[in-house]
């Protein structure tokens, strides 16, 4: 059961070899098995899971099976999901069950899927390690050979990159800001797909920056990652920045190959320390692409070493904004206190961990009166320039093919004393999602103590086609069959 | 003569600028779909994106877009087809979001200009520096209980416009003029019902004080003045408070103030110590509003027509005075009550009687032009039997008050009353040969020479006939006998 890719286990359903209700039934019993242990999830909903499951069963029964239907999911927890408790890994929304269904769990919904509960996640998505969940750190299920340490998941998407690559869903939400999703299939070893800034709807989900958040799913294969975006994906009237823009067949974009297909390799990517190992998997992919017709061009985009240091003002400010709102008047957690200004700071020094508190201050500091040119505006003036390197050199390449990560996971605990390292696993992705470009990440190999390694594809906006062309085609030829030590169905 | 006020110094000039906030007339609110009405019961019209629920996002409602840009049209201002939202961030408890959405460095009305008219005829024009779309805030009740505060979210999200003068208001009369000339605009654009009792129109005023031929001194902002009143007084109370402070040695700082109607005065609010840094920033959730050039043409061409224009041609179409022309041009209803009434008839006497026993009956009886039954078909009506002379003047009156009372015709009252004027000269002579023999020893003296008894003669013919005698032939016929 647990073998079947998302796509294989869809068409099991359909041709009734499985049941819904059995399949869901599995997946919920590795749940109750491994979550302990990995703590993917804050909010496992078997009971729900199960019941959707029986009248995905009833759909199937009747011939009327949408493309998800009874396909068990794990929905990342800053989702808001209607009557299912949804905190965005944050004390502060702790007690906050939503009366609504945010558009892109309303539209998989629509599609058949059956939620198995809500994946973990560094608080307010603010992390690259899922270390800053107020519910606790999830444990990547991949170990290095011979060391049973606890590895990182990545993040923030952590709780839904575990779950997926733990056999403990199928697939799974995410959301990506500044390389929440595809860090975390890269630690993980699945894919992930950060589409173009528009491409999903982001009401109902729970703002942490919101001129770079974008919600994609992460899953086993490319194929399945094409299959959950075309459910995810389509214009909503409620988000002003939503794009009406149809969603093509991305599943089928899968099957295009690569052949004629220019791929470029941004110069700047090349970093100072970066493993030997990632480079020779960067150089092996590029090696995959020519081999199967495309044509391999060096690019430069010259201000990629400003990215994170851009993202690292334009995100704490826009977050110190969004994350205004809870103030423990209306709903979530309160701590009372003598008067307004105290409820504030009780409940906010109380709600709030400390990476959330510190992205906030660096935020109101960089809008602060005096600041705001010298930071915030800087900051657009070189988000503009970061955009139209990519602009200039997608007038010359159809995609771009860079790392995932400067690293594999690494150990919990092991970055913990300095910020600005942990910030450094973003070095690869942040510039995507400056740019508002769809970027996909794929296991691509190992290094030598066993741990995935990623690859990172990126294409024009609204070009996820051949984002998934080029990413299914390195799919192929990497073969990657490695499975993590914790995982469902693995012999114990 | 300009306006000054004498301190122990010399004489002083008073510069001030209003901020005034419009609530915007619309079916819902600026960035949701939930209710902009006024007066429901609390909490009832609150979406979920105006209580600021996790993962809400705001959408632009074209009308209130609309609204913004007709305001803008009728103060003759600068249309910006690119604008921008911003978040104005700042914590209060009847502010959900914790930002308020406002437009911050690219309003989408620029300078534009209002001309007012002051009780000595004479006029000016202020301008209008910027109209911005914003977000009202909810409301917090501090009234409700002892202990608590209660937040009514109702008013969160509501359109307002935010409309900003320039310093060119020079006086108290002028604050008044300007707001009351801006307020009867936006009423007849129904952009902004302008009910400052209800909060839907309120004043920020900005008050500076110099010496004549010297540069703008430190100004003060008197925070929500809620009428036109008050505003007069407010800029006056402050202008004076602070001439004390520059003439005892010291120095106007900077702050905000608030203006007490009881004790006439401006009393501190927060000082520009404690003033909000709002960090404004781009509001990420909407793109920059784009508006379409033909649109706004369209926008323009539905325009009604507004007071100065409706003002001109009363006086050139209608012949009144200016005077009368802007009194009548005051309120929509009033203008569109009077062309009812003028439309073929003399329009100087559908002016006299709607500006004399009209709001007369209005004023007395409480009425307003949309509740009193008088309709302007039935003053028409009236009007014209004193023309085809069924009635006389003074008759009319008489009519005219028993059509304030029951709401009935003009006609009807006439026959009802058998108020019609006599016009048969066989009973005028009569009743003139009566008054005439009664009165033997007047006419002697009328004949030595005290002319004036003549008035005395026609009232009493007048009495005789209960009034109804038609004026022109009772004194036609005295003429006659007593030649």
């Amino acid at each position: 059961m647990f073998e079947l890719s998302l796509a294989q286990a869809r068409d099991a359903l359909r041709a009734r070899k499985i049941s819904a209700r059995e399949l869901t039934a599995a997946y919920v019993g590795a749940i109750e098995a491994l979550n302990p242990e990995i703590n993917a999830y804050i909010t496992p909903t078997p009971e729900l899971a199960l019941q959707a499951a029986d009248a995905a069963d009833e759909a199937l029964a009747r011939g009327h099976a949408g493309p998800l239907t009874g396909i068990p999911l794990a929905i990342k927890d800053l989702f808001c999901t209607k009557g299912v408790r949804t905190t965005a890994g944050s004390k502060i929304l702790s007690p906050f069950i939503p009366p609504y269904e945010s558009t892109v769990t309303a539209n998989l919904l629509r599609d058949g899927a059956v939620f198995l509960g809500k994946a973990n996640l560094d608080e307010f998505a603010m992390g690259s390690s899922n270390l800053t969940s107020a519910y606790g750190p999830v444990t990547n299920p991949w170990t290095r050979h011979g060391d049973n340490r606890p590895l990182v998941p990545g993040g923030s998407s952590g709780g839904s990159a575990a779950a997926v690559a733990a056999r403990m869903a199928l697939g799974a939400t995410a959301t990506d800001t500044g390389g929440s999703i595809r860090q975390p299939a890269a630690f993980c070893g699945i894919v992930g797909i950060k589409p173009t800034y528009g491409r999903c709807s982001r009401w109902g989900v729970v703002a942490f920056a919101s001129s770079l958040d974008q919600a994609g799913p992460v899953a086993r294969t490319v194929e399945d990652a094409a299959i959950l975006l075309g459910s995810m994906a389509g214009f909503d009237a409620k988000d002003s920045t939503s794009a009406d823009i149809a969603v093509p067949d991305f599943a089928a974009a899968c099957k295009r190959g690569v052949r004629g297909l220019r791929i470029g390799v941004p110069r700047e990517y090349r970093m100072d320390g970066m493993a030997p190992e990632i480079e020779a998997l960067w150089q092996q992919g590029l090696a995959w692409l020519r081999d199967a017709g495309a044509t391999i061009v060096d690019v430069s985009l010259p201000h990629t070493k400003y990215g994170l240091a851009t993202y690292y003002i334009v995100a704490p400010a826009e977050a110190s904004s969004n994350l205004a709102r809870y103030d423990g008047v209306r709903y979530g957690a309160r701590s009372d206190g003598h008067d307004l200004t105290a409820l504030y700071e009780n409940t906010r020094a109380d709600g709030f961990g400390a990476e959330v508190k510190r992205r906030i201050m660096i935020g109101t500091y960089v809008l602060s009166a005096g600041y705001y040119d010298a930071y915030y505006l800087k900051a657009q003036k070189v988000r503009a320039l970061i955009l139209k390197d990519f602009t200039d050199v997608f007038r010359d390449v159809d995609a771009l093919v860079t790392p995932a990560t400067p690293t594999a996971a690494f150990g919990q605990g092991d970055r913990m004393d300095d910020p600005i390292t942990m910030y450094l696993n973003d070095v690869f992705t942040v510039p995507v999602n400056m740019a508002g470009l769809p970027g996909l990440a794929l296991p691509a190999g190992l290094d030598a103590t066993g741990l995935p390694l990623g690859l990172q594809v990126i294409g024009k906006p609204f070009d996820e086609e051949t984002v998934f062309a080029v990413g299914a085609a390195l799919e192929r030829a990497a073969g990657f069959t490695a499975l993590p030590t914790l995982r469902a169905g693995a012999a114990a | 003569m300009s306006y000054t006020l004498e301190g122990s110094t010399g004489t002083w000039e008073i510069v001030c600028g209003l901020e005034v906030h419009a609530q915007v007339i619309s079916k819902s609110k600026l960035f949701s779909g939930a209710s902009a009405e006024y007066g429901a019961e609390p909490n009832t019209q609150v979406s979920f994106v105006d209580a600021a629920m996790p993962g809400m996002l705001p959408v632009i409602n074209r009308e209130c877009v609309a609204q913004a840009v007709r305001t803008g049209l009728g103060l003759d201002a600068k249309i910006n087809l690119w604008s921008r939202f911003d978040r104005k961030n700042y914590f209060y408890a009847d502010l959900p979001q914790g930002y308020q959405i406002s437009q911050f460095a690219h309003p989408i009305v620029g300078e534009g200009i209002v001309d007012v008219t002051l009780s000595d005829g004479s006029t000016k024009s202020i301008g209008v520096t910027r109209l911005h779309l914003e977000q009202d805030a909810g409301k917090s009740l501090h009234d409700q209980d002892p202990q608590r505060s209660f937040i009514d979210l109702n008013r969160s999200g509501v359109a307002l416009m935010e409309i900003v003068s320039e310093p060119d208001i020079r006086s108290p009369e002028e604050a008044g003029a300007y707001l009351t000339k801006l307020r009867q605009i936006l009423r007849y654009l129904g952009t902004c019902d302008g009910n400052m009792d209800e909060g839907s129109m309120r004043a920020d005023v900005n008050v500076s004080v110099r010496k004549h031929g010297e540069a703008f001194r430190t100004r003060c902002e008197v925070k929500n003045v809620n009428s036109i009143r008050f505003v007069m007084l407010a800029v006056e109370a402050e202008a004076k408070r602070q001439i004390g402070v520059w003439e005892d040695g010291g120095e106007v700082v900077q702050e905000t103030r608030l203006f007490d109607p009881t004790k006439n005065e401006t009393r501190s609010m927060r000082s520009k110590e404690d003033a909000h840094d709002y960090r404004y920033f781009p509001d990420p959730d909407l793109l920059p509003l784009v508006l379409d050039a033909d649109w706004v043409q369209s926008l323009k061409a539905h325009l009604p027509e507004l007071p100065d224009a409706k003002t001109a041609r009363f006086v050139s179409d209608y012949g009144l005075s200016a005077y009368d022309a802007r009194i009548l041009v005051m309120e929509q209803a009033t203008a569109d009550f009077f062309e009812a009434v003028a439309k073929g008839r003399d329009p100087k006497l559908a002016a006299n009687w709607m500006m004399g026993d009209f709001f007369a009956a209005l004023n007395r009886t409480g009425t307003t032009i949309e509740t009193t039954p008088v309709s302007a078909a039935f003053l028409g009506e009236l009007i014209d039997l004193i023309t085809d002379k069924t009635i006389n003047g003074r008759i009319a009156k008489e009519v005219f008050e028993a059509m304030v009372e029951t709401g009935q015709a003009p006609a009807a009252i006439v026959a009802e009353k058998g108020l019609r004027q006599v016009t048969d000269t066989g009973a005028i002579d009569a009743a003139v040969d009566a008054v005439l023999a009664a009165n033997t020893d007047k006419i002697a003296a009328y004949k030595a020479g005290q002319e004036k008894l003549f008035g005395f003669f026609v009232g009493q013919v007048m009495k005789a006939m209960a009034g109804k005698g038609n004026p022109a032939l009772v004194n036609e016929a005295l003429k006659q006998k007593l030649a």
